[in-house]
C-alpha cells in the first residue's frame, strides 16, 4: 500500500518588489518586481554572473549569510515580508526551502537522519512512527523509497550523485516548505540523473511553488512553466530582471530584444 | 618534436645552456620558433642534429662511489686506530667530494653543482635524524633495566636504594594532564569556534595573533605564571596539582585552537549552507552539523596536545612540587609526574646513585611509550573518522 | 505505516516555532567568552609576573640573591639564554632548511610522508629526555671533538678552552637545543617551499635547469621570509627552553664566549628549574624577575615572527 506521493496541496505566491542586492557597497542585482506564482516552476535564466543565483538567494535570506551581503526592498511569501523588521531568517528558511548545485548530504547522517535532520536539527520532540512516516513520504516524494528502503541506515554519501540530490531534495521537502529553491540542482549530475530530477520537479509542483536556477535552455523549457529572463550591461554593473513570462512566450515570443538573443544563442 | 624538419639558426657559445647538450638545444629551438616570425626571408640555415643523450652517470654511480669511499676510509682509519665516529664521518664529507669530483670530470659543472647540493641535502636530513635514533636507543636499552612490575605498582615511600617504582608518578601525570585537558578543550575549540564561525573585526584578528604568539611561550614562563596566581591567594609555599594544570592549560589551548579551527575551515560550507536552508538556525547547525563532521580531526588535535604537554616537566617542578608517595588529589598538596621524577631521579640520585639513574631512564622510556601511543591513537582516529570532511 | 493522515503530518511538522534568537546568543557568547579568556589569560601572564616580580624589582640590592643589583644577577643568566639559543640557530637553521628541502623536492613522494612524520617524532619527545641524553650520549661523545677544536681551533675565543672532560658545554647544549627546535623551522619551511607555484619551478625546468639549479632560483628566493620567520619561531623556543638545559650545562655564572668549556653562564630558564624548588621569599621574586624579562624577549620574538608569516601569508 502506498502512500499517494504528490497530493495537491495549496502552496504559496512570492512577489518581490523594488529589490536590489548587495555585497558590500557593491550592487549586484537592482531593481527585481516579479511575481512567483503558486504551484508553478518559474526558471531564472541568464548568463553567468547576472544575478539570478543572488536573487534566488535572497528568496530565502540566505543572501545575507555572505559577509556585507545585505537585501533592500519588499519580499512578500503569500502577504507577509520576509524582510519586515521582526522577521526570523530561521522561521523563513524553514518555510521557504533550497537546494543546491551540488549534492550536499550531511556525512555524519544515515540516510534516514539526512531525511529526518530539519526537524532532528531543531530538537523538535516527535514520535517515531510520525518520523517514520515523514521520511517515507519525503523518499517517496523524491522517487527515492524504493532505491534506498532497505538501507536507510547507512551513509548517505554512499549513494550516487543522482541519488544524493535527490536525498537532499527529501531532505528540503521533509520540512513542508510552501516554496522549494533549486540552484542549478542537475548541473553537477549526469543525463539520466538530470531528466530523473527534472521529472520529480514537474511532479513536486503540485505541492510547492519552484523557483529554479538553470543555465541550460532546453531544462528550462522542458520543467518551467514560467521564465525569467535576467541580463547584465558590463561587469561591474548591477544585473537586472529583463522580462518574466510564460515559459512558452520567453521560448517563442519574447518581449525584449535581448532575451530574444539570449535564448536563441546569439549570445551568454 | 624529434621529427620535425630542422632549420637552423646558430647556437652560439654564449648560449649559457651550451654545456648542457641535449637540454641546451631544445631551449635554443624554442628561442629559434620565436626569431621565425621576423625572419622569413632570410636564407635557410642548418641546425645542428637533434641531441638528447648527454655524458651522465649511471644511476648507481652515487652509492658507488660512497661505498668505495667507506672502503677506503675504513682502512685509512684502522691504521691510525679504529673509531667509528671517524670512519663515518670521512665516508660522507669524503664521498660527497669524491661524487662532485668525478660528476665534474664526467658531467660537467652544473651536474656537479647538482649533485653536490642533493648529496649535502640527503647528508643533512640523514645527520638530523641521527639524535632520533641514537636517544630512542638509548632510552630503550637504559630504561629496559627497571621496566619491571615492580615499577608500575610501586610508589618511592619509603625507598631507598634500589627497589620503588613510579606509579605515584604515573598517577600524578595522569590527573594533572586530564585536569588541563578538561580546562583547554572547552576553552580551546569554544574559541575556534569564535574565530572560524562567529568572529569578526579586531576581537578576530587580536585573537588569532595572540593565540599564535601564545604557542610560544616558553613552559616555564607558564609554570611561573600558575604560581604567581596562586600564590597572591595561597601564599608563596603553595604546591598543588591543579597549579600545574593550570600551567599546562597555558600551554595547551593555543595548540587545541589552532586545530581545531583548521579542522572548522575544512568543513565544506555548502553542509551550513544545508542546515541553514532547513531553517536550522546558527548555534545548532554548528553544534550538530560542522562539529560531528569536524569531529575526528578535533580529537586528532586534542590527542596531539596531550601528547606535547604530558611530558613538560619545567612549568611541573616549580608549581606542582616532588613528593615520594601516592597522591591522587590535585587539589591537595604535592603530587608526582613522571617528567619531573625522572628529572629528580637522575639529578639528585642519593648514594648509590645507580638505582635512581636506572628508575630516571625507565620514567623517560615510560614517557616515550606513552608519546608514542598517543600519536599512533591520533593518526588512527584521523584515519578512522576523519574521512568525513573531503 | 502510511496510515498517518497527510494533514496531520503536516501539522507535526509545522507545529511550533524553531526560533533560534536566544540559543545563538548564549553560545555565541560563549565562544566569544572564551575567546576573551585567552587574551585575558595572556595578559594575566604578564600582571602576574609583574605583581610578583615587583619586590625584587624595588628590593635593596644587599638583599637579593649575590647581594646586588637585579640587574647584575639577570644580566649574566639573559648573556647565557642569548649564547645558546644564537649558536642552536645557527646550526639548526641550515639543518632545518635542507631537511625541508628534502622532503619537499628532493625525497621520492612515496617516501617524503613518512620522513616528515619522523621529523615530527622529534618535536613530540619530551624535552627532559632530551636532557638525559644530552648528559649521557652526546656530551661523553663530544669530548673528543671539544678537545680537537681548542687544539686546532683555540686561537679563536669560542674554542679558547679547556676544553671539559664532561662535554657539558655550551656547545654541547646548543647542539642539543638546534635537535629540538629542527622540526618547527622544518615544518614552517617546508609548507611555504611546498607552495612555490608550480608555474615558477616549471619555467626553470623548461630552460634547462638543474634541479639544484631551480631550487636556487625560485624556491629559496620564494621561501626566504619564511626561513626568517621559522628561524625566529626556533629561536623563541630556544630562548625559553629549560630542562635540555638545566640538565646538561655545567654552570659557573661566568661571562664567557668560550663554548667548549666547564665553567659557563646558565640561561634564565634553566636558573628557574634549578633554583626555584630551594628558594624563598625575596629570592623566588628575583628568579620571577628574570623569568618575566625572558617573557618579555620570548614575546618581542614570537610577535616579531608572527608579523613576518602573516605578510608573507597576505601576498
Amino acid at each position: 500500500m502506498t502512500a499517494p506521493a504528490h497530493t495537491p496541496v495549496q502552496a504559496k505566491s512570492i512577489t518581490a518588489t523594488d529589490l536590489d542586492l548587495y555585497y558590500g557597497s557593491f550592487l549586484a542585482v537592482k531593481g527585481v518586481n516579479i511575481t512567483i506564482e503558486p504551484n508553478k516552476v518559474t526558471a531564472l535564466i541568464g548568463s553567468s554572473g547576472c544575478g539570478k543565483s543572488t536573487f534566488l538567494r535572497s528568496l530565502n535570506r540566505m543572501h545575507e549569510l555572505v559577509p556585507g551581503a545585505y537585501a533592500d526592498g519588499e519580499v512578500l511569501l503569500d502577504d507577509v515580508d520576509i524582510y519586515a523588521a521582526d522577521a526570523d531568517p530561521v522561521q523563513v528558511r524553514r518555510q521557504i526551502g533550497m537546494v543546491f548545485q551540488a549534492p550536499n548530504p550531511f556525512p555524519t547522517m544515515s540516510i534516514y537522519d539526512n531525511v529526518a535532520a530539519g526537524l532532528k536539527l531543531n530538537s523538535r520532540k516527535i514520535k517515531k512512527s510520525d518520523l517514520d512516516a515523514i521520511v517515507e513520504r519525503a523518499l517517496r516524494g523524491a522517487n527515492l523509497w524504493d532505491e534506498v528502503k532497505d538501507r536507510l541506515g547507512k551513509p548517505g554519501m554512499g549513494l550516487s550523485g543522482g541519488q544524493q540530490q535527490r536525498l537532499c531534495i527529501a531532505r528540503a521537502t521533509a520540512v513542508e516548505p510552501d516554496v522549494l529553491l533549486m540552484d542549478e540542482p542537475a548541473s553537477a549530475l549526469d543525463p539520466i540523473s538530470t531528466l530523473a530530477i527534472e521529472d520529480l520537479i514537474t511532479e513536486l509542483k503540485k505541492e510547492y511553488t519552484i523557483v529554479i536556477v538553470t543555465h541550460n535552455m532546453q531544462q528550462a523549457s522542458r520543467a518551467s512553466d514560467n521564465t525569467a529572463f535576467f541580463n547584465i550591461e558590463g561587469t561591474g554593473k548591477p544585473g537586472r530582471l529583463v522580462e518574466v513570462d510564460t515559459t512558452e512566450k520567453i521560448f517563442s515570443n519574447p518581449t525584449h530584444k535581448e532575451t530574444e538573443d539570449y535564448v536563441s544563442g546569439r549570445f551568454g | 618534436m624529434s621529427t620535425e624538419p630542422t632549420q637552423r639558426e646558430d647556437v652560439t657559445d654564449t648560449d649559457p645552456n651550451a654545456d648542457v647538450p641535449g637540454l641546451g638545444s631544445l631551449a635554443s629551438n624554442a628561442h629559434a620558433h620565436a626569431e621565425d616570425a621576423h625572419t622569413v626571408a632570410a636564407p635557410a640555415r642548418v641546425r645542428p642534429p637533434v641531441q638528447v643523450a648527454g655524458k651522465v652517470l649511471p644511476g648507481w654511480a652515487p652509492w658507488g662511489i660512497v661505498a668505495a669511499t667507506a672502503v677506503v676510509m675504513a682502512g685509512l682509519v684502522a691504521a691510525i686506530g679504529w673509531n667509528w665516529a671517524l670512519w663515518v664521518v670521512g665516508t660522507v664529507v669524503v664521498g660527497g667530494a669524491a661524487q662532485y669530483v668525478v660528476s665534474r670530470a664526467v658531467e660537467g659543472k652544473r651536474r656537479a653543482t647538482d649533485r653536490g647540493f642533493t648529496y649535502a641535502i640527503v647528508a643533512a636530513f640523514a645527520l638530523a635524524l641521527a639524535p632520533l635514533i641514537s636517544l630512542l636507543y638509548t632510552v630503550v636499552s637504559r630504561g629496559a633495566a627497571r621496566f619491571d612490575g615492580e615499577f608500575f605498582t610501586w610508589s618511592m615511600r619509603g625507598v631507598i636504594g634500589e627497589g620503588g617504582g613510579a606509579v605515584h608518578a604515573i598517577y600524578g601525570t595522569l590527573i594533572i594532564t586530564g585536569c588541563a585537558t578538561l580546562i583547554s578543550v572547552p576553552i580551546g575549540i569554544l574559541a575556534a569556534i569564535y574565530l572560524q564561525e562567529y568572529g569578526q573585526g579586531r576581537l578576530k584578528r587580536a585573537l588569532t595573533f595572540f593565540v599564535d604568539v601564545m604557542t610560544g611561550i616558553p613552559s616555564i614562563v607558564a609554570g611561573l605564571f600558575a604560581f604567581s596566581l596562586f600564590s597572591i591567594f595561597f601564599g608563596p609555599g603553595i604546591r598543588l596539582g591543579i597549579m600545574g594544570s593550570v600551567a599546562l592549560s597555558v600551554l595547551m589551548i593555543p595548540i587545541v585552537v589552532r586545530s581545531t579551527e583548521e579542522m572548522l575551515r575544512i568543513v565544506p560550507n555548502s553542509l551550513r549552507e544545508a542546515s541553514y536552508a532547513l531553517g536550522v538556525s546558527k548555534w545548532r547547525t554548528i553544534v550538530k552539523v560542522v562539529l560531528p563532521t569536524a569531529l575526528g580531526g578535533i580529537v586528532t588535535g586534542v590527542v596531539l596536545a596531550v601528547a606535547r604537554i604530558i611530558g613538560e616537566t619545567a612549568p611541573l617542578l616549580i608549581t606542582v612540587g616532588v613528593v615520594s608517595s601516592v597522591n591522587v588529589n590535585p587539589f591537595d598538596g604535592r603530587m608526582q609526574n613522571l617528567a619531573v621524577f625522572a628529572f629528580n631521579s637522575y639529578k639528585s640520585p642519593g648514594v648509590p646513585p645507580e638505582p635512581s639513574i636506572d628508575r630516571a631512564w625507565t620514567a623517560a622510556l615510560v614517557l616515550i611509550l606513552i608519546v608514542m601511543v598517543l600519536n599512533i591513537t591520533a593518526r588512527f582516529i584521523y584515519r578512522r573518522f576523519g574521512t568525513e570532511i573531503r | 505505516m502510511s496510515s498517518t493522515n497527510v494533514d496531520d503530518l503536516q501539522s507535526v511538522v509545522r507545529g511550533g516555532p524553531a526560533r533560534g534568537g536566544a540559543g545563538d546568543r548564549v553560545f555565541r557568547g560563549l565562544a566569544t567568552g572564551a575567546g576573551v579568556v585567552i587574551l585575558a589569560t595572556l595578559a594575566g601572564v604578564a600582571l602576574f609576573l609583574i605583581v610578583r616580580a615587583w619586590p625584587a624589582i624595588t628590593a635593596s640590592a644587599e638583599d637579593l640573591p649575590g647581594g646586588e643589583n637585579l640587574l647584575a644577577y639577570i644580566w649574566p643568566l639573559t648573556f647565557g639564554t642569548i649564547i645558546a639559543a644564537t649558536i642552536a640557530i645557527v646550526i639548526a637553521v641550515p639543518l632545518s632548511v635542507a631537511v625541508a628541502l628534502f622532503i619537499s623536492h628532493i625525497a621520492p613522494r612515496r617516501i617524503a610522508q613518512p620522513m616528515s612524520y619522523l621529523i615530527d617524532l622529534l618535536a613530540a619527545i619530551p624535552s627532559v629526555i632530551y636532557g638525559l641524553w644530552g648528559i649521557a650520549v652526546l656530551g661523553p661523545a663530544s669530548v673528543g671533538l671539544l678537545r680537537w677544536l681548542e687544539d686546532n681551533l683555540g686561537w679563536l675565543p669560542f674554542f679558547e678552552g679547556p676544553a671539559s672532560a664532561t662535554g657539558r658545554t655550551m656547545l654541547v647544549v646548543a647542539a642539543v637545543l638546534a635537535v629540538m627546535i629542527l622540526p618547527i623551522i622544518t615544518a614552517v619551511t617546508r609548507s611555504v617551499f611546498e607552495q612555490t607555484p608550480r608555474r615558477l619551478q616549471e619555467g626553470a625546468l623548461a630552460l634547462g635547469a638543474t634541479r639544484w639549479e631551480m631550487i636556487r632560483l625560485t624556491v629559496l628566493p620564494f621561501g626566504k621570509s619564511a626561513i626568517i620567520s621559522a628561524s625566529m619561531l626556533g629561536l623563541g623556543r630556544a630562548l625559553g627552553e629549560t630542562m635540555a638545559v638545566a640538565i646538561v650545562l655545567s654552570v659557573s655564572g661566568a661571562i664567557t664566549f668560550d663554548l667548549i668549556g666547564s665553567g659557563n653562564p646558565s640561561t634564565i630558564a634553566a636558573n628557574i628549574a634549578l633554583d626555584f624548588p630551594e628558594s624563598s621569599g625575596l629570592a623566588v621574586n628575583a628568579l620571577i624577575a628574570s623569568g618575566l624579562v625572558l617573557f618579555a624577549v620570548t614575546l618581542v620574538v614570537n610577535m616579531a615572527a608572527r608579523t613576518v608569516i602573516n605578510r608573507q601569508m597576505r601576498i
